[in-house]
């Protein structure tokens, strides 16, 4: 049981280290919905590039919104933003970290799946295959537009009929994807050194605030658990209370209206507790019926 | 007792992430049973769209029910909206919440079929492949046909094996195409449900707060009452046997005494312990009797006073019962189910 309210204590003291693991799960999560995705793009005209760019940002979307769901604090942040002043006063820097903090770690997800879709390049060459300049390809260079679009959008799909052993689709396929992996590596070089920099340079402005937000913000979310672990306990008590009284007061009535009066018999003292006074077929019956019919007030005092 | 209540409690605390776990295996089982599942389109034209459109809405439905029928505490909803008022009023919106929160975890598994099978894009081949807009895809030239026949060949779509309208409209273009739409309904529905889930997260602090504390106080409070409850009939049960089988055996002692017609000797105190658990039955005959007696005739669920002091055996000299004990040879007794 030890060991019960130790792994319970742990996780109420780290709730950070709680939520940092949720977010690694979700860009986990990101990564194998990616793989296990069927991308197909529809090598048409119009659909392209809607399917390319839709691949690529709606589900980051999707998966920022899971972020923000999955994670307890937001709903604690929303709780103290909304919260009326009442005796204790409001301190919006503490507001404004756990926000900070719940964004940061929202953003992870998403930034994973657009630096992957760039980085494996299917959805900036569906997306942008029907752009291509003509003239930098040998294939395509002379042909009439409305042809040149179709078989553009085409590139794409290499197991199409048309594109199957097409020089010129490999070479617009090279291009767009050079293009998507250069844009993913530097996405990813600009956001690594964004990060090492917030992280190196934070201790340099203002740490004692920070340090003095930081715990209130913590604060603020044990205070939170331990008052529902309070009422969970509380309702426990209520419950075993109200049950004794009902018992007792069954046990009451009874007296009153039965002629057999139990004797004091040589019985233990604990069996006769357990009993509670209940100790005939018929009893029984009419605590239970009592106890469907007409439920005990919520009052133990 | 102690190690049994911590439990309990830990359960009651985390109720929510027990709850919470049920839901993510129902979730998982989803995506488990949609890869099992062998999909074959019937590829004619007036069953494509009834099999697809049924593959995708007919079991998230048994999903849905399953999410409730899974959930303990259904039963505990139905009892608080059907009981009667009594001395405790009943709150609509403890009921309110309680519905609420069962709802919301029953639509998760069939939320996550109907989107795998939206991104898997098969039942909406299936189904709409004789929709296609046959001008915009098909080839240049192509034979003209009825519509029937038309429809007969789109049909085919999803099954290559048997597809002869290579002329009319190349069957991957067509797959490529539905696919891609299939799966653009896909990323809608799943962006729609998560949007809602975080409306309904993130709206519900700013609005009934307090309401919301109360309604859950409550219904975590009903809850626990009906085990503990169940708890305590459970115990009462138990002692009401025990005293019920001592009895039992005490009387079927007098019983014989009384017919063998002699006094046995006083236990020596020593033997005192033992004597005493064997209820004064000592030989098989008697043991015999005590289990044939047990079978045929099983005594009334009413725990009279006892008839003689602790020690076994008639002591003339001690008091007789105030009452009578209640007849033994009822026939009939019947047990209340607790």
């Amino acid at each position: 049981m030890d060991r019960f309210r130790m792994i319970f204590q742990y996780f109420q003291s780290n709730s950070e280290s709680v939520m940092n693991g949720i977010c690694g799960l979700l860009a986990l999560a990101s990564v194998k919905m990616y793989t296990c995705f069927d991308f197909s793009c529809p090598c048409l005209p119009q659909y392209n590039m809607a399917y390319g760019l839709g691949i690529m940002f709606v589900p980051p979307v999707i998966l920022f919104l899971c972020g923000l769901i999955l994670n307890r604090q937001s709903l604690v942040m929303l709780d103290e933003w909304r919260r009326p002043r009442g005796h204790r006063k409001k301190d919006p820097a503490v507001i404004r970290y756990m926000f900070s903090s719940i964004m940061q770690r929202a953003m992870v997800a998403p930034v994973v799946w657009i630096i992957i879709t760039l980085l494996d390049g299917k959805c900036l060459i569906c997306a942008f295959s029907g752009s291509m300049d003509p003239e930098k390809f040998v294939g395509f260079a002379s042909i009439t537009p409305v042809q040149l679009e179709q078989l553009l959008a085409k590139v794409p799909c290499k197991d199409d009929e048309l594109m199957r052993n097409n020089t010129s689709r490999k070479a617009v396929s090279r291009y767009l994807r050079c293009w998507s992996q250069a844009l993913g590596w530097s996405i990813l070089l600009i956001l690594i050194i964004a990060a090492f920099l917030a992280r190196w340079l934070r201790p340099c402005f203002n740490q004692a605030t920070l340090l003095q937000t930081r715990h209130w913000s913590n604060y603020i979310d044990i205070e939170q658990k331990i008052f529902e672990e309070t009422c969970c306990e509380h309702s426990r008590l209520f419950a075993h209370k109200c049950i004794l009284h009902f018992f007792e007061s069954m046990q009451q009535e009874i007296k009153l209206h039965s002629f057999n009066l139990p004797r004091e018999g040589e019985r233990d003292e604990g069996e006769e507790d357990l009993l509670r006074g209940i100790t005939d077929q018929d009893q029984v019956n009419k605590l239970l019926k009592t106890w469907y019919y007409e439920k005990p007030p919520l009052d133990v005092s | 007792m102690d190690k049994f209540r911590m439990i309990f409690q830990f359960f009651q605390s985390n109720q929510e992430s027990f709850m919470n776990g049920i839901c993510g295996i129902m979730a998982l089982a989803s995506t488990q049973m949609y890869s099992a599942f062998d999909f074959n389109c019937p590829c004619l034209p007036q069953f494509n769209m009834a099999y697809g459109l049924g593959i995708l809405l007919v079991p998230p439905f048994i999903l849905f029910l399953l999410g409730f029928v899974l959930n303990n505490n259904i039963s505990m909803l139905a009892e608080e909206w059907r009981r009667p008022q009594g001395q405790r009023g009943k709150d609509p919106a403890v009921l309110r919440y309680m519905f609420c929160s069962m709802a919301q975890r029953a639509m998760i598994a069939p939320a996550v079929w109907v989107s795998v099978t939206l991104l898997d894009g098969k039942c909406i081949t299936c189904a709409f492949c004789t929709s296609v807009p046959v001008e915009t895809l098909s080839n240049a030239s192509y034979p003209l046909l009825s519509q029937e026949e038309i429809q007969r060949v789109l049909a085919r779509i999803p099954c290559k094996e048997i597809y002869n309208g290579q002329e009319l409209i190349a069957n991957e273009v067509a797959i490529r195409y539905l696919r891609c739409i299939s799966q653009a309904l896909g990323w809608c529905f799943v962006l729609l449900m998560t949007t809602l889930a975080f409306l309904v997260r993130s709206l519900r602090p700013c609005f009934s707060q307090a309401a919301f504390l109360k309604s859950r106080y409550w219904s975590h409070y009903i809850d626990i009452e009906r085990k503990l409850f169940d708890e305590t009939c459970a115990e009462h049960a138990r002692s009401f046997a025990k005293v019920c089988i001592q009895q039992f055996f005490e009387s079927m002692s007098t019983d014989l005494v009384a017919a063998h017609c002699h006094l046995p000797r006083k236990a020596s105190a020593d033997a005192g312990e033992a004597s005493k658990k064997l209820l004064g039955i000592t030989d098989q005959g008697t043991m015999n009797m005590a289990l044939k007696s047990w079978h045929r005739c099983k005594p009334p669920l009413h725990l009279h006073p006892p008839a003689l002091p602790s020690g076994n055996g008639w002591a003339g000299e001690g008091q007789p019962p105030m009452h009578p004990s209640a007849p033994r040879r009822e026939t009939a007794a019947y047990y209340s189910l607790v």
